[in-house]
């Protein structure tokens, strides 16, 4: 029996606001008089009436809903004037779709009626939009399409008479039915290699005639295959061949990073990034931090005697492409997942993103597919649905999220970037064992905790190993739920981990268990898994697609025979299923049952190791961009005012105030800072309240520069990140970076060109620094292939993009520095020189933008001194450590002028400086002011502390420029004393946040 | 009622499902002199009577459920469920309880308290510092007049009734109420921040002992947690105190004194 239950608001509904501010963009033509939203639960089994009235409330708030069974509610319930409605749209999910608020409805509801055998009672929920006013049907269709993405949900659009007869809506519910088949088939590859590479392209052939979605392997891995099983005397079969192909996609493999290169026979990742990391460790010698390098699902490093910090840095493009809020959201609590699998599981103490869109403006649109019927979605909705899943699932995990950054650029506009990282804290020994070591023992149970399976995700390796076109598979979509994990990360990490209950643990992301497993089978050298054993979402799944199924909130442990009663008791105590599907082994196979049959035999090595290498080749490319023409005359007020306002530039409040960065009591340095609220380029955190010890973070990334020469572009990066934690009062020699490559069109040999001389940056720089890599991810297709709506093809590929991310830890967090004025009276200084170095910056990208010419970004990208660099931050660490600075900030994007504008806003203080002591070498006005030289950091100092700091900065560049004032004047002056910038605070503080206030 | 003297009050942090402040507020009561458990709710549910061996319960603040069907509800009908005679016995009792954030938001589902709290009348999960001036009678606001305090909340705007309101202003019940002070001056913010009637940020309950809250006073339990303290900081400061230990302070302090 189905029934459906709807809550619907008393009073006014403050939801609505959202929408109907959303919808004004949408052009409708009629007018909307009122809405109203109701929450419905449609309800599948044998509740009686009463029942059924119990339930309804228990689901509803007395004092400001109230419920209705089986009835729609009239205009009169709903307090509106209009007898009937306009329009009526429903919004639920498609069949499988993970429905949070489904599964606490249907807890909430067996614990109220002490439900003992739940498998008959099922729910599902909807939100429905009664709508007042002139709404035409097409005006409908538009206001449903906004509501809801086709690939995760349906919009249903009411006949208003229809419904009235039964005053309900459907009692139908969203049920995946599948079809029964094989449980696996044989795929012969005694083929001809045409066919070999339509498997590998479009995947294996299924028994109702339909591809199964991309394997991502090459003719090259095809023929190994074939080989393998040649040797065995037998046909692979379905599972196996998916098996390989996510273990050696790129996305697991990282192909590109391993092979040789030109004449870089130890591929890309082992010469450049792991040998800047181990040269480092050795000079370091018995100051060497780095404890868990590369091998592990996060980087560790030493926090004091007792813990270990970890890093990691992930990105979610593909799927955030397809479904802004599910790829977001299964970002973050992804990467929360690499925390809890780092070691024995070490506990996120802190979150951070990193979105890269197109402009939220633009509204062109765009097509996978010729026949124009797969539509992508505009940018300002993946900006949207990405804020909210990093909303969502770090506020509801009770993770800080204390950083961020968003860039706008319109090559971001086929593929947005989306970086999500996580920052953990672990005790260094654990019941006296080393915490970052693990190993699965022979004998061991395999034992997955979390969520269930289903169909969603399937092929997401391997999906976001290709570039987006129209044959990228629908189920690669997934939805997060972030409480199934938090009670999973509880239990393991406040619990199950101090209890000695297991022996490893690894996530499960890219490729699902088989990936997962398999990695973990390598500890002891093999496992058998019973397949029949994962729970499922719904039955009718192919073993198959149980096996590299991505749903989500899975981890994987190995957990000792005598350990398994205690470790199922824990778990079932704490809301979290676990199953053992299998047993750790050292027979050198990774095999595979269903129901008893073997369907799976391939040796460890071969699944490892056996992706044939490939001799990859580079062709070098030079760019030569023509250079704008720069405003006439020596005023810059008006164009330094429309630089601030640039969304690349300007305040991005409206991203802060939405996500918790004060939970868990930790915070120093916030994402916001001073009395004008301006964004920070570093964050500082206490992970350990009983220790006065901090973790700073920061980032650096500048994809425009890639336009130019990517050597320049990383080495950027690499001095930004590392200056921004300088700043707040970072150590140089305590830092440890991240990589995180987003590059595009990686087969292409002038990209992979770029691609090596961004690397030969990160090894020059990160060793001149001192700086060493522990951990990295890269992300190599962001490329989309599609068409306009005229069916033009359209090829937008991301510029390649290089995001470092720098941790470090502060022995003291009451010296840490914020980047606000502090006082009216301080010195203002610069430290470092200016060059002429405005190629790729801000400011020529806003001019040419103006100009009509977008590609006159000029030549003359920064280029980094390491050496000149480590003494002036070497020499500001000394006068923070010294407390000597009131405020530092680094000069990035924008320049000095920009920076200025900031720490003053951040203050609500005046400025008021002259150009005429600048140290560095450069031409004019445009160059002192917007040039993004590295190296660079503005300060300021009290009186009493000037000569002192004087003394601290000896040697290095650097001057004063000039004084904070307590008016509201903002005032530079050129050599010749003439005003070159001359306006006031409270302007600029409007327009700072105008972007973002827009934006809210 | 006269009191026994205890001196290390022990307090009970439910945990699970989500809530997720449990560590930070356990942090702070022990900082002034407590001694707290986080007790996981189903571990309550097989052992119901060791709630009677505490003389302070803590709902700290979280997602439980997710918000999943309105914020703090699935898990006070859990709660209801299993738990209600035993929660009814203990607040007869001289004890303290308070409920911070989704917190509070459980202990107003679960009918301990009046009103309900609802969406931010923006709509949107927000952030930030508030000033709140403390009006109401309570061992837990012992000699706090104004502070300035953390929220970060999506359903926090609190909805009464005009009769209840007028009863609970007789009771002094009413705890906080937002006002604009030194971070509202600071950074030119609404006082208001959610939109929450008679502006409530905190209410009262069984004569003053339980106190709801939507400000998280265990986020400024640190001098570094406020947003001022860059400002504010100088070379001589000694103390790594925050306004909001203050009530934790009162609390214990209402058991050993």
């Amino acid at each position: 029996m189905i029934s459906r239950l709807y809550v619907l608001p008393k009073g006014e509904d403050s939801r609505t606001r959202l929408f109907l501010k959303s919808w004004q963009g949408l052009g409708l033509k009629g007018r909307i008089t009122h809405l109203s939203i109701l929450d419905t639960y449609i309800i599948n089994g044998e509740l009686s009436s009463g029942e059924l009235t119990k339930v309804a409330e228990s689901l509803t708030n007395q004092n400001f809903e109230k419920f209705l069974i089986n009835e729609l509610p009239t205009s009169l319930d709903l307090g509106v004037k209009e007898k009937n409605f306009s329009q009526i749209i429903e919004i639920g999910f498609l069949p499988g779709v993970t429905d949070n608020v489904a599964h606490t409805a249907k807890e909430t509801i067996v614990d109220l009626l002490h439900i003992k055998n739940d498998t008959s009672l099922e729910v599902f929920t909807s939100k429905a939009f009664l709508i007042s006013g002139s709404i035409s049907s097409e005006d409908a269709k538009k206001v449903s399409l906004s509501l809801h993405n086709p690939l995760i949900e349906k919009g249903y659009i009411y006949d208003i008479g229809e419904i009235k007869k039964e005053n309900n809506l459907p009692l139908k519910i969203p049920k995946v039915v599948l079809t029964k088949q094989k449980d696996f088939i044989e795929v012969p590859l005694s083929l001809a290699d045409e066919e070999l590479i339509k498997i590998g392209k479009e995947g294996i052939l299924g028994n109702d005639g339909v591809r199964r979605g991309p394997l991502a392997l090459d003719l090259e891995s095809m023929k190994v295959i074939k080989d393998y099983f040649k040797t065995l005397g037998r046909n692979p079969k379905d599972i196996e061949l998916e098996s390989l192909a996510q273990t050696w996609s790129e996305h697991c493999k990282h192909t590109i990073f391993a092979n040789p290169i030109d004449d870089i026979n130890d591929g890309l990742y082992k010469t450049y990034i792991k040998g800047a990391t181990n040269k480092i460790r050795a000079q370091k010698g018995k100051d060497d931090f780095c404890i868990s390098v590369f091998s592990d699902n996060s980087g560790g490093i030493v926090f004091d005697k007792d813990y270990l910090v970890t890093h990691k840095v992930e990105t979610h493009n593909s799927p955030s492409a397809l479904d802004p809020f599910g790829g977001a959201i299964t970002g973050i609590v992804g990467v929360n997942r690499d925390t809890i699998g780092f070691g024995l599981g070490a506990k996120p103490v802190a979150n951070m993103y990193g979105f890269c869109f197109g402009n939220p403006y633009d509204t062109r649109a765009l097509y996978k597919d010729k026949n124009l019927t797969q539509k992508m979605l505009p940018p300002k909705r993946i900006m949207d649905g990405v804020i909210k899943g990093v909303n969502v699932g770090g506020n509801c995990s009770g993770i800080p999220t204390v950083s961020g950054f968003v860039k706008y650029d319109d090559s971001f506009r086929g593929k947005p970037l989306v970086f999500v990282g996580t920052v953990g804290i672990i005790p260094r020994k654990i019941n006296g064992k080393l915490s970052h070591e693990k190993e699965a023992q022979n004998g061991d149970l395999v034992v997955v905790v979390g969520g269930r399976v289903g169909a969603d995700g399937i092929h997401g390796a391997t999906f976001s190993s290709v570039a987006m076109d129209s044959t990228s598979p629908a189920t690669a979509v997934q939805i997060g739920d972030p409480i199934t994990q938090k009670k999973l990360s509880d239990a393991i990490v406040k619990e199950a981990r101090s209890m000695d209950l297991y022996t490893s643990i690894t996530d499960n992301g890219a490729g699902g268990i088989s990936c997962s497993i398999a990695e973990m089978a390598k500890e002891c050298g093999g496992v058998v898994v019973d397949l029949e054993k994962v729970s499922l979402k719904y039955p009718g799944l192919q073993p198959w697609q149980i096996w590299i199924s991505e749903s989500q909130e899975r981890m994987t442990l190995s957990v000792p025979k005598e350990k398994w009663s205690t470790f199922n008791k824990l778990m079932d105590s704490r809301g979290v299923e676990a199953s053992v599907v299998g047993t750790f082994t050292n027979s050198g196979k990774c095999i595979v049952n269903y129901n008893g049959k073997e369907i799976m035999n391939i040796s460890l090595e071969f699944l490892h190791d056996g992706l044939p290498k490939k001799h990859l080749e580079s062709s070098p490319i030079v760019h030569n961009n023509s250079t704008p023409k720069i405003p006439k005359g020596e005023n810059r007020t008006k164009v330094f005012e429309e630089l601030l306002k640039d969304k690349n530039i300007a305040g991005f409040s409206f991203i802060a105030d939405q996500y918790d960065h004060e939970v868990q009591a930790s915070s120093v340095l916030k994402p916001l800072d001073g009395r004008g609220r301006i964004n920070t380029e570093a964050q500082v955190f206490r992970p350990v309240l009983s220790s006065s010890k901090g973790v700073v973070v920061s980032s650096g990334l500048y994809p425009t520069y890639s336009f130019i020469n990517t050597y320049h572009m990383a080495a950027c990066s690499i001095d930004t990140a590392i200056r921004n934690a300088i700043c707040a009062g970072a150590s140089l020699s305590g830092l440890a970076i991240l990589d995180n490559f987003c590059w595009c069109s990686s087969y292409d040999q002038n990209k992979l060109y770029e691609l090596i001389e961004a690397l030969k940056a990160c090894y020059d720089y990160a060793v001149g620094y001192g700086t060493p890599f522990i951990s990295g991810k890269d992300s190599m297709f962001n490329d989309f292939k599609g068409y306009d709506e005229f069916g033009n093809p359209v090829a937008i590929s991301i510029p390649p993009t290089l995001l470092i991310s720098a941790i470090g830890v502060m022995p003291d967090i009451y010296k840490t520095v914020s980047p606000s004025f502090k006082n009216a009276g301080d010195s203002i200084y610069i430290l470092g020189e200016t060059f002429n170095e405005l190629g790729g910056s801000e400011y020529y990208k806003m001019i040419s933008k103006k100009n009509g010419d977008e590609n006159a970004i000029g030549n003359d990208v920064p280029k980094v001194d390491f050496k000149k660099n480590t003494k002036i931050y070497q020499a500001l660490e000394k006068a923070i450590t010294k407390e000597l600075i009131r405020s530092a900030t680094s000069l990035t994007s924008g320049g000095l002028a920009i920076v200025l504008a900031k720490a003053s806003i951040g203050g609500m203080l005046g400025v008021n400086i002259s150009l005429k002591n600048l140290p560095g070498n450069y031409s004019g006005v445009d160059e002192a002011l917007f040039s993004e030289s590295q190296g660079r950091i503005l300060v300021t100092v009290s009186k009493e502390d000037i000569s002192k700091f004087e003394k601290a900065v000896k040697g290095i560049a650097y001057a004063k420029l000039g004084t904070v004032l307590k008016n509201d004047k903002f005032i530079i002056l050129d050599k010749n004393n003439k005003k070159v910038i001359d306006t006031n605070l409270k302007k600029l503080f409007t327009i700072y946040h105008e972007f973002s206030n827009k934006m809210r | 009622m006269k009191k026994n003297t205890i001196k290390k009050p022990k307090i009970l942090i439910m945990s699970g499902y989500g809530l997720n402040c449990e560590e930070e507020t356990k942090f702070a009561f022990e900082s002034v002199g407590g001694k707290a458990d986080i007790v996981h709710i189903n571990d309550l549910i097989t052992e119901p009577k060791m709630l009677s061996k505490y003389q302070i319960l803590v709902f700290p603040g979280g997602f439980s459920y997710g918000d999943d069907t309105g914020s703090g509800k699935a898990y006070a009908n859990k709660f209801k469920n299993h738990l209600s005679k035993e929660l009814e016995e203990f607040l007869s009792q001289d004890t303290l309880a308070i409920g911070i954030c989704n917190g509070f938001q459980i202990l107003t589902s679960l009918g301990v308290l009046p009103g309900a709290l609802t969406h931010n009348k923006n709509g949107q999960y927000i952030d930030r510092w508030v000033d709140l001036k403390s009006i109401g009678k309570s061992p837990w606001l012992t000699g706090i007049k104004d502070i300035s305090l953390s929220i970060a909340h999506g359903e926090g705007r609190y909805l009464i009734s005009s009769k209840e309101y007028k009863e609970m202003v007789k009771n002094k019940q009413i705890a906080f109420t937002y006002t604009s002070g030194e971070i509202c001056k600071f950074q030119s913010l609404e006082a208001n921040p959610n939109g929450a009637m008679h502006d409530i940020a905190g209410i009262l309950g069984y004569q003053g002992r339980v106190l709801g809250m939507m400000p998280h006073p265990e986020r400024a339990q640190f001098f570094h947690q406020t947003p001022l303290w860059q400002t504010k900081k100088n070379k001589k400061r000694k103390t790594d105190e925050g306004a909001g230990l203050i009530l934790f302070k009162n609390a214990i302090n209402y058991f050993n004194k």
